[in-house]
């Protein structure tokens, strides 16, 4: 420690300055908007505001009001139907698809881009059209009565009993071929050895997969679900595409909810606090998963 | 607070997607009609008529007359091929008091589209490149806040950004999309560049300081060039994204900026006048030809990209 280092060090604030000049978008985003945003709105969701914000506080009337909407207890049950069978079917179907193009079939390739071409489309189009193939004036009910099966009903879009049911048949054709793809690639990772070892032990491929396979690949199925999940959560522009929440308020979603109560109903308390519950849907999702990811390694 | 690195497994799968498939491996298959064989490709046949059936029904439907409709099944191959509902719907189809068709919202998403991309690139890049190689205190912990943030539903931050960009005086134009766009794209491609320059070899960036190149000149010198891969996946993304948002279109600009998607929704949707399916149809198709364009040519990477881009929702 000579009199040297005394020599005048330049200010922390200007050290690097030029990375942090480039960080200055994502911090205002990160902070600002993310951040910021995000504790704006849930205050707010503790305030009756109608047409404007105004911080005049009701503690948790927007919630009570908010459980007591049977729009808002359907959103809620669409959203659970709509959830729970997307996570199974694309999970199941783009597992099972995974696993026949990984039986060193011909044509791989131009079965990957059917499956997939449908996630290049917008959700608007996705709902647009299967509002057309569902349609029972000319769509498949007709189609399958005029084959003579007359008494031959399938309308889903028209029944409210069935019509989330419709709205998930268009977004697994959305989605489904994404979870085949990252499936895919979590099947080419196993090591070919595994097959190998099942084989001469003679297990039987179907249980090789069920009990071999699909545990190793425990991570790959982790990471499908949080990617699903999330994007169920968010779930609107397919549903303002296809039924536009009808018949009636029968295929409402939460996202749904709150658009039209922040830009349409100009209630916007309840607008903040439906999509303060949505946070927390999100949260409960996300929450034990980055744990389980990330809270292990970083003691281990 | 997570390891901010360690939440790229996602884009760790893309890359290995785009390892893992290209193409299979080992030996040819048999030829053979063999019960096993018969099942696999049957299923997925099945399955790929699935796929294609909805694209197949709404080309043909776009290419029918209305009375043809009227009459048969929305399978059948059209009897007279007629190109007006395209014309239509490109040209003269109605949303509430405006009859100038999709084209306005066609130019309106091209006038989105490409400043969106092109400056929600620039900054992710250098922000990436950033926290690379010039970390500075603090760095880690809003990058961790940025990536956490992605995962927040957009409907929460939605009015707060209304209200700023009110403030701002730009709330209803294109240039508030864009920011918005810009703001909502940073996460995904920040955690893509990063994670590329990372990989990158250290000793290039000494090699580069010790000769006395500073941020800019590394960046642009060093970095830009050697990252096309990596500028495509990111360019496919937010194409193919930014092209088929609805919601932000809907809530941040004012009808005559409207994206396609929306006007799409609106033409479609409306409840006045008879429903003209084929025009709704070819309607339809020309608002998914562009990222079934890009789809279609850009292949591999085009998995890449949307593995990579799946956090995003």
């Amino acid at each position: 420690m000579t009199g040297q280092t005394i020599a005048r060090r330049p200010n922390q604030l200007f050290r690097n300055l030029n990375a942090k000049i480039a960080s200055i978008p994502m911090i205002l985003t990160a902070v600002v908007i993310f951040l910021g945003g995000t504790l704006w709105t849930v205050v707010y969701s503790f305030t009756n505001s109608k047409l404007l914000p105004r911080l005049s506080f009701v503690g948790f009337d927007q919630y009570e009001r908010l459980w007591a909407a049977t729009r808002w207890t359907v959103s809620i049950t669409n959203l659970a139907i709509y959830g729970v069978l997307t996570l199974i079917f694309s999970l199941v179907i783009g597992f099972v698809l995974a696993a026949l193009m990984d039986q060193k079939i011909r044509f791989e390739n131009t079965f990957r881009t059917i499956f997939l071409y449908p996630f290049a489309l917008s959700f608007i189009v996705t709902g647009l059209v299967w509002q057309w193939v569902l349609n029972p004036e000319f769509g498949i009910q007709s189609v399958v009565r005029s084959l003579g099966w007359t008494s031959f009903t399938f309308d889903p879009l028209y029944n409210a009993d069935i019509v989330i049911y419709g709205i998930l048949i268009a977004g697994l054709w959305q989605g489904t071929g994404l979870v085949m793809c990252l499936m895919l690639a979590g099947l080419r990772g196993i090591d070919g050895e595994i097959w190998k070892a099942a084989r001469v032990d003679g297990i039987p491929t179907w249980k090789t997969y069920l009990f071999i396979v699909i545990p190793m690949m425990r991570a790959v199925f982790v990471t499908t679900l949080v990617i699903i999940a999330s994007g169920i959560v968010r779930v609107y522009d397919l549903v303002v595409a296809q039924t536009s929440g009808g018949p009636g308020i029968a295929s409402e979603v939460p996202a749904k909810y709150v658009y039209d109560y922040m830009f349409q109903a100009q209630n916007l308390g309840q607008g903040f606090a439906a999509s303060t519950m949505m946070l927390v849907t999100v949260a409960i999702i996300i929450v034990p998963w980055a744990y389980l990811e990330f809270g292990g390694k970083k003691r281990g | 607070m997570a390891n901010p690195g360690s939440l790229a497994i996602t884009v760790a799968g893309a890359d290995a997607v785009r390892d893992e498939l290209s193409g299979p491996r080992g030996r040819r298959p048999q030829r053979s009609f063999s019960g096993r064989n018969i099942m696999i490709y049957g299923t997925l046949l099945i399955a790929a008529l699935y796929y294609l059936l909805p694209l197949y029904v709404m080309v043909v439907t776009s290419l029918k007359g209305m009375p043809e409709i009227r009459l048969g099944n929305i399978f059948s191959p059209p009897v007279e091929i007629t190109f007006e509902p395209w014309a239509k719907a490109w040209a003269s189809a109605c949303t509430g008091l405006n009859c100038d068709g999709l084209s306005r919202g066609f130019w309106n998403s091209v006038r989105i589209t490409i400043p969106s991309t092109v400056i929600s690139i620039a900054i992710a890049s250098i922000n990436g490149y950033a926290l690379a190689n010039w970390r500075f205190k603090g760095s880690e912990v809003f990058f961790t806040i940025l990536i956490v943030g992605a995962f927040i539903p957009y409907q929460v931050m939605i009015y707060p950004i209304v209200i700023v960009l009110r403030e701002m005086g730009i709330y209803g134009t294109l240039t508030g999309l864009v920011i918005v766009h810009t703001i909502f794209g940073m996460p995904i491609l920040t955690l893509l560049f990063r994670n590329y320059f990372v990989s990158l070899p250290e000793e290039l960036f000494k090699a580069a300081r010790i000769d006395g190149a500073g941020f800019w000149t590394i960046y642009l010198k060093i970095m830009l060039p050697m990252s096309l891969p990596i500028f495509v996946v990111a360019m496919i993304l937010q194409i193919t994204g930014i092209w088929n948002d609805f919601l932000f279109g809907v809530v941040f600009t004012r009808p005559e900026y409207y994206p396609m998607t929306v006007q799409l929704n609106n033409i479609v949707n409306s409840v006045q006048g008879v429903k003209e399916y084929n025009v709704n149809m070819a309607a339809t198709i020309l608002t998914g030809a562009v990222p079934l364009f890009v789809y279609f040519v850009s292949g591999r990477l085009f998995v890449r990209g949307i593995a990579a881009g799946a956090v995003k929702g």
